[in-house]
Order: structure tokens, then sequence, then C-alpha cells
């Protein structure tokens, strides 16, 4: 029963987070916005300290329960690994915990944390965070596929003259993190297959920080070593690894509290239950110090899949990218060159990223942001101090002076919530001119659409001879007033590079 | 017989309530295939067959002729493709001039107006093979002198246009003579220089005063388009010239807001009125708008319904053009057979409007007014735009939105929200959005090209802020 429980709750959870990533019409967040906003690391990134209390009381209470409920990753995981138990039944095995790896783990993670964003460890370290991993899987495997179904409907919605489906942009938007996304799936997927919650139990240090809290926690498993006959049915199912059923022990800092146990054991052994608080202590030390007694492990293994699944990747993402560079050319129209990104000084981040410097030290990389942006502006970045952290372009679309997607999802700080009036005071970069590309001086006609579409009314068109109203009008930026939306970076005519465009600003300002 | 002509009005029915000219032949013929299925067929069947004794006729006043108030305007021809030689390459389909010329006059009508420039200029000689067939004094026969190209302006090229217009049309005599599109500027001239290069300079104006003196044209007239100076000015000269007759534009929108339609107009009020005034009578042309007054907001549509259930929408129009007694005939060129019964069944006989009705048109027209279509006919002669835009693509889709009542015209209108996303969805299906409006950097480079004179850069922008009002969510 707490089984079936579990189950469900995850399910839901795991499958409202997806949409969460896979939904481009905002609708999904109204309703599951704040399942982005529970989880432990944002939580604690946004020093969201009423979930942190939570979720602390909570593992206090019944363990990690995070982990086999909230957590996308764990979730995932145990669909391989259930995957992998319908191949073999009663695969797994205790194997005592790696402790010196998991607080070398979590040691690391958080010094890079708190190192802050421009050290690439940090890059590095982000690729362990179990949320922000599970989000790029989503927005860079499954949204691509969703979107991709999103047309087929919307094509059928058009010849029967329906406005229930739109076609939206399909587009490869980070090379870097298409591959970074198809490592985790397969890695973790692949131990998880293998060994059930290996990842969680070693790697990830959300699980060792849950896992000392969880190793307290007033209702746990525990084994009557009255009935048991140490068949050890329990251990074969368990996915922790952490049940050893010759001693009659369990390691709770490893027990996700999945209950897989529960229904197995047929001597009626096992339960879950609140525990007598004395022996509590007593009996977690004793356990502690077993563990200290390690073994060697199966890391070699890991390290080969991966590399194979690497191979697999590259292969995969260049061929999205040629698919990119199809372009149409129809018969009574005028090509369309494709606009080339501009080579930016410093890279543009969202209003409500207050500084770049806020934006890198909070933004887990979860790509949340990236699939909601509606405009096609959103992209993980490809340069390296920044890898994988959304940045934005305006070759597609430019920041819609309505639109405050990217605000309103972002589970932690590195974007605050904003609203569409903030927004238009907000200067998050400043547009420069290119003299050379203007159409007006370069093909001699009248132009102005950057001035036409600034929303700010930062620019303005004036004859390029002082004195002679006559001669070809070019723009003139008035940078105080200019907040860098893109918006004549994305209209400028001129191809395949802009004759304007924006420069981004470390420290953004309200003006 | 009457089985087929059902089917016909129920086709132009469909098609104004659907509002959607592309889907002309797919949806007719669909119509047309199972009459059971024709949801208009019912409530068509009172009005039987075309009369073809009924049709209204007015005097001209210099020589006696009955005219009909019906005359075929022959700028629109049917091709072999089925569609109008105006927006068609294709060949006319000469056996359908015939059947169409055939079915007009056994119902009636017997003014026949055409121009060497129509249908790529095949419409004289298409005109003249079909009306060949009919005895002289069935018919009269109105073309123009059309020396727009200023390789014409010569006294000899204009005269041998002229004298062409004789043998294509096969006839000795020329009913109706006009001079074509007066006002009109031509190349850099404006519309007064424009007349003086073509009629008046190279003598042109005098040789067709004393063709008309000769016999040769039975009555000579104007069709005026454009500058208002040219207009007032031929009329002050009325004494001199004599003028037989005039054709003008005239219809319940352009009666009094011509100038909102179209910057160049003049209200039609008063060119008919300077016209009855001086007592000569008019040839109306342009009696639907270019077809905009019988492809209607569905708003409008319900309300011309409602008054009179049985009556097309096209029939208002109709009636209107031919309720003023000193018009001679209005003009309609029809390219399908539906559209000629339907005109017929409207003049067959002419049921005047009254007061009330008029008054009710102006309210109409209004109400029209506040839906401004763009009178963009697909032509593409703005294309290709040098900055990708699908210029005909943006104007049809936000005119196709005007008609089908998809436009809100409002924030505050009820369907405002499921309007906006038809319209906002069906706008990116419709055109790219690397082609839509707000790319357009109004370089102006279209504009002279357009033959309908619209200010494709002013519309651009004009739609591009309707979108971003939409899309921003602003109120208006």
């Amino acid at each position: 029963m707490l089984r079936k429980i579990r189950i469900g709750a995850a399910l839901l959870c795991f499958t409202a987070i997806t949409l969460l990533f896979l939904d481009f019409t905002g609708t999904v967040h109204a309703w599951f916005g704040w399942l982005a906003k529970v989880q432990l690391l944002p939580a604690l990134l946004a020093a969201n300290f009423a979930v942190v209390a939570l979720l602390v009381v909570l593992t206090l209470l019944f363990g990690r329960i995070y982990c086999s409920v909230i957590c996308p990753l764990g979730v995932m995981q145990d669909l391989f690994a259930a995957a992998g138990r319908r191949a073999r039944k009663n695969r797994y095995s205790y194997s005592p915990a790696i402790s010196w790896l998991r607080w070398l783990m979590l040691a690391v993670f958080t010094g890079a944390m708190i190192a802050g964003g421009s050290l690439l460890i940090h890059k590095a370290a982000l690729l362990i965070a179990p949320y922000s991993a599970y989000g790029r899987i989503a927005a860079n495997l499954l949204a691509p596929l969703w979107q991709l179904a999103n047309n087929a409907l919307a094509l059928i919605a058009e010849r029967i003259d329906s406005y229930a489906f739109y076609s939206v942009d399909v587009w490869m938007k980070s090379l870097a993190s298409l591959a970074t996304a198809l490592a985790t799936l397969f890695g973790v997927g692949f131990l998880a297959w293998r060994n059930g919650r290996t990842w969680c139990n070693t790697v990830c240090p959300v699980g060792t920080m849950l896992g000392v809290l969880s190793k307290y926690s007033l209702f746990r498993v525990t084994i009557d070593t009255d009935r048991c006959n140490g068949c050890g049915l329990c251990a074969r199912n368990c996915k922790a690894a952490c049940i050893d059923s010759k001693r009659h022990e369990i390691d709770y800092s490893r027990c996700v509290a999945c209950m897989d146990c529960l229904g197995k054991c047929r001597q009626n052994a096992i339960f879950y239950e609140p525990r007598p608080v004395t022996k509590a202590f007593e009996k977690a030390d004793r356990i502690k110090a077993e563990r200290e007694r390690a073994e060697k492990n199966e890391t070699n293994e890991q390290g080969m899949s991966r590399r194979a699944f690497l191979t697999v990747t590259a292969a995969m993402a260049a061929s999205g990218a040629l698919r990119a560079q199809e372009k149409h050319v129809d018969g009574g129209l005028a090509a369309i060159e494709r606009k080339k990104i501009p080579d930016r000084a410093t890279r543009i981040v969202p209003a409500g990223a207050r500084s770049l410097r806020n934006f890198t030290a909070h933004c887990t990389s979860c790509q949340l942001c990236v699939s909601a942006c509606p405009n096609g502006v959103l992209r993980p970045s490809s340069r390296l101090e920044s890898l994988m952290l959304p940045e934005m372009s305006y070759e597609r679309g430019y920041c819609r002076p309505e639109c405050t997607r990217c605000s309103e999802v972002c589970p932690t700080s590195a974007i605050s919530r904003i609203d569409a009036a903030d927004k238009s005071s907000i200067q998050i970069g400043h547009a420069v001119w290119v003299k050379e590309n203007c159409v007006p001086l370069r093909d001699g006609v009248s132009c102005g659409n950057c001035a036409r579409h600034c929303p700010s009314g930062a620019i303005t068109m004036v004859p390029v001879e002082a004195g002679n109203q006559s001669s070809p009008q070019i723009p003139v930026i008035n940078t105080e007033r200019c907040i860098g939306c893109g918006a004549c970076e994305n209209l400028c005519p001129a191809r395949p590079i802009g004759a304007i465009y924006v420069e981004g600003h470390e420290n953004h300002r309200t003006i | 017989m009457e089985n087929k002509h059902d089917k016909g009005i129920s086709r132009r029915e469909f098609l104004r309530r659907l509002g959607a000219g592309a889907a002309v032949t797919a949806v007719a013929a669909a119509a047309g295939c199972d009459p059971k299925n024709n949801f208009v067929t019912g409530d068509r069947s009172a009005q039987g067959e075309v009369p073809t004794d009924k049709m209204t006729y007015r005097t001209n006043p210099k020589t006696g002729e009955k005219v009909s108030l019906l005359g075929y305007g022959c700028m629109r021809w049917p091709t072999v493709a089925g569609r109008s030689a105006r927006e068609d390459g294709n060949d006319i389909d000469q056996e359908m001039v015939n059947r169409l010329v055939d079915y007009a006059i056994e119902h009636g009508v017997n003014y026949f107006d055409t121009s060497p420039a129509y249908c790529r200029g095949f419409s004289e000689r298409a005109t003249g093979i079909a009306l060949s067939r009919h005895p002289r004094d069935k018919y009269f026969i109105a073309t123009k002198l059309s020396n727009f190209s200023p390789d014409t302006w010569s006294r000899e090229a204009s005269i041998s246009m002229y004298r062409r217009s004789f043998r294509e049309l096969q006839v000795d005599r020329i009913d109706y003579l006009l001079l074509h599109g007066v006002g009109m500027g031509a190349g850099s001239r404006n519309g007064m220089e424009a007349f003086e290069e073509r009629y008046i300079k190279n003598g042109v104006l005098d040789f067709l005063l004393a063709e008309r003196e000769a016999g040769r044209i039975g009555n000579l007239g104007f069709s005026y388009h454009g500058d208002i100076e040219v207009f007032d000015r031929l009329l002050a000269e009325h004494d001199k010239y004599h003028w037989d007759f005039v054709q003008i534009q005239l219809n319940y929108v352009d009666w009094k807001h011509a100038k909102e339609v179209n910057t160049r107009n003049t209200d039609a009020e008063y060119l008919y009125n300077e016209l009855a005034s001086r007592g000569i009578p008019s040839v109306i042309m342009e009696p639907l708008l270019g077809g905009r007054l019988s492809n209607v907001h569905d708003h409008i549509a319900a309300k011309l319904k409602q008054r009179k259930p049985e009556a097309s929408v096209a029939s208002w129009a109709f009636r209107f053009a031919g309720s003023e007694p000193l018009v001679l005939t209005v003009l309609s060129g029809m390219t399908y057979m539906e559209h000629l019964q339907d005109n017929l069944r409207t003049y067959s006989p002419l049921e005047e409007l009254t007061d009330d009705d008029k008054a009710f048109l102006e309210e109409t027209a209004q109400a029209m007014l506040r839906y401004p279509t763009i009178p963009c006919n697909d032509c593409k002669y703005c294309m290709p735009c040098p900055y990708g835009l699908d210029i005909p693509g943006i104007l049809l889709h936000f005119n196709k939105c005007i008609n089908e009542g998809r436009m809100p015209s409002s924030s505050q209108d009820a369907g405002y929200r499921k309007a906006r996303k038809a319209f906002l969805v069906g706008y990116d299906r419709s055109v790219p959005r690397l082609r839509q409006a707000d790319r357009c950097i109004a370089c102006n480079q279209c504009k002279p090209h357009c033959p309908q004179n619209i200010d494709i850069p002013r519309q651009m922008q004009r739609i591009d802020k309707f979108v971003e009002d939409l899309k921003q969510g602003r109120e208006f």
C-alpha cells in the first residue's frame, strides 16, 4: 500500500515536472510551477527557507521521501531500474556505503557553489545537481519531441481550420547542452538499470545531504529480528543496496523510502514504523562504524559506458545541426538570408537576473526558462565560462515587452520575479549601431525599422549630414533609454549581420 | 433549368457567407454536386426563373435609345481556367463568353462596355465575336480610347487605337465612346497634364467630336477617376463638347464617403449631382466597389439579410446604383453565370430604394468603414519585396479576418480572446514570421507598383501596430 502511494505520488510529480519543461504555452506553470520551486538545491539558491525547512522536516519525519517522490532525476532512475528488474528479478544486493566518495562529492559541490560562478568547477558541479540534470534531459531531449508532435497536430488543426494548436520552431539551442543531457541520461540511466540508486547514494550531493537527516528520521524501515529468517529477499530487492540482511541492519542514510522491500518479505518481518527514540542514536552510530570498513566498487564500468554514449551523442548532435541549416526558398518571394549571431563582448541575461554575477552564482542551468521562452531568445550558452547557463540572442525573436515568463518559472533567484512594468525599465544591455551595414547608407533606401519598433523610444532617425535634411536617415541611440530588448536587432533588415545589435551589461540597472 | 440556377445562387450565397474567394472552385463544386445537401437551396426555390421580359430600361435623352439598366462590363471575362481574366493569365474562354452574352441578351441586357485595354487587350475581340452573332440593333457597344501609355499619346497612335476597336468589335459604328480614365495621372504627369497630352494637344478630342458628327460615334463621353479638377473642367466646358454621358464610380459607400476609401476620389453624390444638374446621364462603374460590397463582413451580411432575406448582398448595391433616375446603366463585370443571373433578377424589374432603405444603406456604409478592408486583389505587382515580405499574404490575411468577422474591433469585445488567438495563429500560418508586416522597412519600392494605389508601407505599419496591440494585450 505504502509502495503504491509512493509510486502514484512519484509519477504525478514526475509527469508534472516533465510537463513544466515541455509546455510552451504557460498553462502548466500556473498549476505546477511550484514543483520546480520545492526542489532542494533551487530552494537553497533562492534562499527560500520555508521550502528548505519543510524538506528538512519531511526528511526528519519520513526519511528520503524527497528522493523517491519529489526529485525528478530520482524518479527517472526508478523508471530505468524498473526496466532492469523486469530483465532479471531480485537483482540487487547489499553493498556497504562508499562514504569517502559521498562526502568528497558533497564537499566539492558545496565548495563550488560557494566559490561562485566564474570558476569552471562550478559548471562541472552543476552537472551533478539532480533537478538541473533532469531539466537538461527534459528540455534538450524531450521538449523537441513534444514540439514536433505539437507541430503535427497544428498541421491537422490547420487543415480543419481550428486554432487549438499552433506550430512552434524546433531548433537545437546548444550542442554542449544537448551533449550533456544525452550523457547524463545514458550515464545515470545505465547505473540505475544495473544497480538502482547508485548515483543517488554515491554521487548526488542532495542525496548525501538528505542522508544525514534521514539517518535520524522518525519513521523508517525496520527488521523484526525475531521473525526474520535471513533469506535476503529484501536486500535483493533494495535498489539503494542499503539492507544488510545478514546483520538485520539498514543504512538509513541511503534508504530512499521506496517501500519496495515491505511487500517482498515472506516472513512479514519488515515494517515501516516510528523508531523507539532511545535506541536510535546508538544504532546509527553502530552502523556508521561498520561502514568504515569499505570495499572497492564498480566505477570503472561507469566510465566506459559514458564514453560510449558520448560518441553516440556527438553523432546525433551533428545530424541535428545539419537539419537546422536547411532553408526554404519560395518562388515569388525574395530569399531571406539567415542572420548571424553577433559577437557580443558581454553576454545578455534576462531582466530580473540583476547582474551576471548574481545570475551565474544562482543558476543551476536546469533549462526551465529556456523551455519556457516563447520568443526563441533564451538558449544555453556555449561559451566555456558560462557553459549551459541560459543566455539571450535575438536572431529568432526579441525579448518582447509583454513577456516575463523566464522570471515566473525560475526556481532559484537567478532570475527574480518581475512584472512587465519592471521589465520596461530594466536595462540589460544597450544597442550598438554598425554603420557599414545600415541599409539607408548601404542600399540607399529609407528604413527606420529599428526606431519604429523600439519599445522605449531610445532610437531616433536623423539625417546623416547634419545640415542636409534630404540626406539618408540613420538611427541614433540614446543609450540611457535603451533597455537592450533586441527589437531593433531582430527587426533590422540587414543580413546576415545586422546593422544594430545589443551588447549585454554586467550589472542590470533600473532606468 | 430551375434546378440549375438554384445551384448558382446557392453557390454565391455560400461563398459570401464563407467570404473565401480563394476557395471559389472547390466550394462551388462541392456545393453543386449534390443539391439535396445544399442548405441554401430550400429558401431559393421560391424565386423561380430569371424573367426574360421585365428588365428595367432607361432612355438616353439625346437619342431616345432604351438602354438596359444592367450593363455588361467586359473587363472580367472568364478564362479557360475558370477565373476572371483580370486575375488570370490564361486565354479567354470564348465558349463561355458566347454563352454569357447570349444569356444576357436573351434576358434583356443591351449595353456592353469594353476597352482596348481590358483582359490584357483581348476583351474587345472576345466581345466582338460573341456580339456579332446577334443582330446589330439588339445591343449597344461602348468602348474607350485607352491611350494611357505615353507611346500612344501621338495623334496617329491614338487614332489607330480607335480604328482598331471597330475591327475588333466587328462594327462600323460605336454607340458609346469614352475618353478612358480622365483625371488619372500617367507617367510623371498629374491628372490634368495627362488629359492635355492624351486628348487636347494631339487634337484627338476634336477628331472624336468630328467622328460623332459623322455618325461613327453615337454618344461621346468620358470615364472619370481621380483628379476632381479635370472633372470640373470638362463639365465647365460642356457647352463646347456636349457630353452625351459620363461614366462615374458610384455606390452606397462612395456616395458620401469616397475620401475614406481612397483619398484621390470624390463623393459620388457630388459627381452625380453635377451631371444631373446639366442633364447628362451617368453610366455607373464600380457599383460593388471592386467586390467589397458583395463580399462583406459577416455582421454586415447579417444585417442586409435580416432586412430582405431573399435578396443577395450584392443586390442592395445594384439597387442603390440603379435608383437614381439619371443613371443610364449600371455596369457589372460578370465572370460567372451566377453573378449575371443574380444581377438580372435585381433589375428585372428594379425595385427602387425607399428613403428608408437609403438611410439604412448609409448606416451600412458607415458600419463598413469601421471594418475597413484593404483593396488588395492579390495581383502581386508589388512582389517580390526586396526585404522578403509577403505583402499580398499579409493584406489578404487581414482582409480575410475582417470579412469572416474574426477581427476584434476593440479589446472590450466579448469574443476578444478567441478572435485574438485566431488572428495571431492564422497570421503565423498564412505568412512566415520573417515575412510579416513588422519586417517592412518602409523603403517604398513597392508603392508605385500597386494598381489599387494602396499605401503599402502605411498599411504594413498599421497591421503591425494592430498585431502589437494584440500581442501586448493593449487596450484599444
